[in-house]
Order: structure tokens, then C-alpha cells, then sequence
């Protein structure tokens, strides 16, 4: 783990974004909190991002951890709670690179899972008050982590970028768990699109509502900054005009007609 | 539980999910929806050579608990190790979408949920983990009107992204049986290492995510014995409670507090996590 160069997507394009905002004070090192515009409206934005110093050592590679679940909840209510009497919600966006959930003993010990209901219920919970919640996906979005940053949006956006990544488990383990190789796993990620690795399989998911070109998505350059920025504001446009806070908006793929199918006999046969 | 009692008593973890929705309704209405014979099976376990079920492995029963309208969303832990594919994951999330909404009718529609899952079926990967949001998505909604309860019997327990579905469910009860947490040991093992986790250490495995645990450190609510009426009973007496002050996602500060009295540079055992979370998490 020691050589795997950790990621500086997270912390590039939320200092981009926000024009180098200073962070809120009070986060640990792993989260990244600033507040700043999206258009000319007040928007926060979070990262978790990598730090090599975290004291918990199965988290300093861009995992969400015990820690960082929980301060991004924090990062998340502390909006909603500032915002409940106000009319006009802040919009929330999450900006997503996390290489995977902490994997250790610790972090079983003292119930990650529950660290990771924390943030996805913050999360949850904003779009529900009324926070036009984004999730933009800047390198890895893997499985609990990304459960827990990002999933519970009202939109999600991606760079269409080769590192740009989403799944349910790394290919090792995903392997062993289900008793295969690793080359009979990726032969099937080529013939069943939503266990494939890449953005462009699970744009085919219906999942994303954008899928944005960049010319460099690890060192944005001014024009992928407007880029972005101009989805972000359309974003919150077409979220603004929805009635709907749900997560409906996801449903509308030919590779998700079984997913439709369910919920319409389930109507039918309701009572 | 002495030897006539477990002698009269009738096992859950025995039961299969169809048994288990059918023993929490109230006698008599269980009335499942999406039945075995609509053959709503997973589209894409097919293609990889897997025998599908007709169920998909999970239970949608309707009916009254307590007198009050209710749907148990019971996954069959002997299909695909419960795990989450593209339809039996849309029938939890649709089922908390439509109890949502009855209640927005004002019909208290409340849901209980049989975690015996892995968490994400594998070969259906994006779409389990999508679908598995949109069931966490279902929870913090419904929740706003009615309890949700969790219950986690064993064998398998509950795991994966499931395990955060646990995590928001308003009360959680669990069995000495089961287990609670996100990582199955295999995959901490091969991504941590054999160090930092055994997964053939079962009494290691237990005395962190044994549900038993799980009570003692504040993460489930009621820690049952394996008798379907105590479970029955549990689950009436929670619904009857009706909603908690907050749900344990919501306690944040109180769990930060906790989380800093933990020193990360030791390894964890289960006696000083429950010396730390036993003192609880303020709202």
C-alpha cells in the first residue's frame, strides 16, 4: 500500500471548484470542508481525501473510515441544521474520489458500518429538507465509500476519464468471494455491463444524470473548470425544477427495466 | 433459556424468510406480493451460468402486526448467500417507496426488514450497489413516519452495504447467531491481511460482530433469543415505542465524542470497545 501513489483528485478539483476557499476549521486532515458559490448561489462542498499521517492506519489511502463517516455527516448537518428555517436550501456537493471503505479490525470494532449509515443518512436527509445534493465523480467511487459520499444525490455527474471508476468491490476480492479467477471475473465485466469497472459501462446504467469530457482530470484546466462548474449550475437548475426528492430519476434505463418491472407489480399489487 | 423452554420453544434462525414474514404478521394475513410464480428472476445471472430462483431470494409479504398494516421484506439467505442482485433489491426499495407513500395518504404502513445478507450480489455488482442507495434512500424516508425495524437472526448475518442499511433503521434486533458489520471476514483478510484479520477465527469474529457485542456497544437495540414469539413480541413492543427521540445515524456528535476516547494506535479488542460505547452517544 505504502507504493500506491495516493490520489489527489479529491482535493484538486474541490480546491478548483471553490476557487481555493479556505476549509472549514474543525475537520480532520481526511476531510475536506469549504464553503463557496455554485453560480452565484452559496453551495458546500466536501471531499474525503487521502492522508498518510491518519491515525487510524487501514485509512490513510482515501478510504472513508470510522472518522470520516462521521465528519462528513457532521459536514452535512451542520447545512441542514443552519438552513431549517431559511427558505432557500444551500445545495451540497459532494466531490468523489475514495478508493474503497476502511478495511481493518478497528474499524469493525468500533462499527464502520454505522459510520457510513451516518453520512449516507446526512446525505439522505439533506436532499429531503430540500438541498439540491450533488455527487461529482472525479476518480474512484467504490462500493460502502461511495454509499456513504455521494450515492444518496439527487444527481450524480462523472468525468469521462480512464481512472474514473465505479464498483461494488475491488477485483481480488470480488474474485475470491465469488469463487472465480481474476481473468473469468474480467471476462465477464465484458459481457455484463454492470460488473464492469469502467464509466462508460455504468453510464449504461442510467445512473449518471451527466457524463462530462475533460481534457486533464487529474490538473483541470480553466476550460474543465467551466465545464464542470456549468454542469453543477444545471444541475441544481433541473433539481430546482423537480417536484420530486427522491432518487427516481435513476430508473430510466433499458438495463434497469427489471428494476422498473418491480416497483410496477409491486403498485399493482399493493393493498 | 432453560431445557423445557428450549424444547418449547420454535426457532427463527430455522425458519426459512416465507416462514419468518408469516410468524412477525399477524396470524392469518400474510399476503405476499411479487410471488415465486410471477418468476421475476434476475436478469442477469443467466448470462453467467448461475440457476436462478424464482423469487430471486426475497420474501414481500403484506399484512397487519399488531393490527397495524405492515410489510416484511424477508431475504432469503439461502439464495446466493442473501445477497442484493437488480430485482430482489427493487423489491425492498419499491416496497419502503410504497409504504412512504402510504403513509403521505395517511394509511401508517410500517416495515421490517430480515437482514440475512452478504450485501451486494457480485454479479449484478453496479446494479446491487445502486439499488442498495436506493434501499437506504427508502429508510430515511419511511422512517420519518413509522419505525423500520431491522432484525438480524443468523446464519449468515448482515453485511456489506446492508450493514449501513442496518445502521439507519430505526431499532435493530439481533440473535446470538448473528453477525453485524460491513467487511465479511474474507475480504478484510485479503485486503488488510491474515494479521489484521483471520476470517477462519470464528470465536475472533464473534466477539466483534456477534450481535451479543453488537448490544453491548449501543450498535443493536434488543439482543434476543432464537424463539420466534420473543422476536414476535420484541417487534410489537418497538412499533408500540413508536419512533426513537434519533436514530443512531443521527448521533453524531455523540459518537464523535465516543471516537475520540478510542486510541487508533492499538489494535481494538471487544472488551475496550464496549468499555467506550457502552457509556452510550448523546443526541
Amino acid at each position: 500500500m505504502s507504493t500506491q501513489e495516493l490520489s489527489k483528485r479529491g482535493a484538486v478539483w474541490l480546491d478548483a471548484l471553490t476557487y481555493s476557499a479556505p476549509l472549514q476549521a474543525g475537520y480532520p486532515p481526511s476531510v475536506r470542508v469549504a464553503d463557496a458559490r455554485l453560480g452565484d448561489r452559496p453551495a458546500r462542498f466536501i471531499a474525503v481525501v487521502p492522508d498518510p499521517d491518519n491515525p487510524f492506519p487501514r485509512a490513510r489511502g482515501g478510504e472513508v473510515g470510522l472518522v470520516e463517516g462521521w465528519e462528513v455527516a457532521r459536514a452535512v448537518r451542520e447545512v441542514v441544521d443552519a438552513d431549517s428555517k431559511r427558505e432557500e436550501k444551500r445545495a451540497i456537493v459532494a466531490v468523489i474520489d475514495v478508493a474503497s471503505q476502511a478495511y481493518g479490525r478497528r474499524e469493525e470494532a468500533y462499527g464502520i458500518h454505522q459510520a457510513l449509515a451516518a453520512a449516507a443518512d446526512a446525505y439522505a436527509s439533506a436532499r429531503l429538507a430540500g438541498h439540491p445534493v450533488i455527487g461529482l465523480i472525479v476518480g474512484r467511487a467504490m462500493s460502502g465509500a461511495f454509499l456513504a459520499h455521494g450515492y444518496q444525490a439527487n444527481r450524480l455527474i462523472a468525468l469521462a476519464d480512464p481512472k474514473v471508476m465505479v464498483h461494488a468491490m475491488g477485483k481480488e476480492s470480488a474474485a475470491r468471494v465469488t469463487l472465480r479467477s481474476v481473468a473469468d471475473l474480467e471476462a465477464f465485466t465484458a459481457r455484463v455491463p454492470p460488473m464492469a469497472y469502467d464509466i462508460d459501462n455504468y453510464a449504461s446504467l442510467g445512473l449518471l444524470w451527466k457524463l462530462l469530457s475533460v481534457t486533464n482530470a487529474d490538473a483541470p484546466t480553466s476550460a474543465d473548470q467551466t465545464t464542470v462548474e456549468k454542469a453543477l449550475q444545471v444541475a441544481f437548475d433541473d433539481i430546482r425544477n423537480d417536484p420530486s426528492r427522491g432518487l427516481e430519476s435513476r430508473l430510466g434505463s433499458e438495463h434497469r427495466a427489471a428494476s422498473a418491472t418491480v416497483r410496477r407489480k409491486l403498485r399493482e399489487q399493493w393493498r | 433459556m432453560d431445557t423445557q423452554q428450549l424444547l418449547e420453544r420454535q426457532s427463527f434462525i430455522e425458519l426459512d424468510a416465507r416462514s419468518r414474514a408469516n410468524k412477525l404478521l399477524d396470524e392469518g394475513t400474510f399476503s405476499e406480493l411479487i410471488d415465486p410464480f410471477q418468476r421475476i428472476t434476475s436478469p442477469w445471472l443467466m448470462r453467467q451460468g448461475i440457476v436462478t430462483q424464482a423469487d430471486d431470494g426475497m420474501v414481500v409479504a403484506k399484512g397487519t402486526i399488531d393490527g397495524q398494516p405492515a410489510v416484511v421484506l424477508g431475504i432469503d439467505g439461502g439464495f446466493q448467500g442473501g445477497s442484493m442482485g437488480e430485482v430482489s433489491a427493487a423489491k425492498i426499495a419499491g416496497s419502503l417507496e410504497l409504504a412512504a407513500e402510504d403513509n403521505r395518504k395517511g394509511i401508517p404502513t410500517r416495515a421490517v426488514i430480515l437482514f440475512e445478507t452478504g450485501g451486494v450480489r457480485l454479479q449484478e455488482a453496479n446494479l446491487g450497489l445502486a439499488a442498495i442507495a436506493e434501499i437506504h434512500a427508502g429508510i430515511v424516508d419511511l422512517r420519518r413516519y413509522q419505525p423500520v425495524i431491522g432484525i438480524t437472526a443468523g446464519p449468515i448475518g448482515c453485511y456489506g452495504g446492508m450493514s449501513i442499511a442496518a445502521g439507519l433503521c430505526s431499532y435493530l434486533i439481533g440473535t446470538r447467531e448473528a453477525r453485524l458489520g460491513l467487511n465479511g471476514p474474507a475480504v478484510i483478510e485479503q485486503e488488510a491481511g491474515i494479521a489484521e484479520f483471520d476470517s477462519r477465527d470464528r470465536p475472533m469474529i464473534w466477539s466483534f460482530t456477534g450481535c451479543e457485542q453488537r448490544h453491548r456497544t449501543g450498535l443493536v437495540d434488543d439482543y434476543v433469543a432464537d424463539d420466534a414469539d420473543a422476536i414476535r413480541a420484541a417487534v410489537i413492543e418497538r412499533f408500540r415505542a413508536g419512533r426513537p427521540e434519533a436514530c443512531r445515524s443521527e448521533r453524531v456528535a455523540g459518537f464523535l465524542t465516543r471516537l475520540s476516547e478510542v486510541d487508533p494506535g492499538v489494535q481494538a479488542t471487544p472488551e475496550q470497545a464496549a468499555a467506550i460505547y457502552g457509556k452510550g452517544f448523546q443526541l
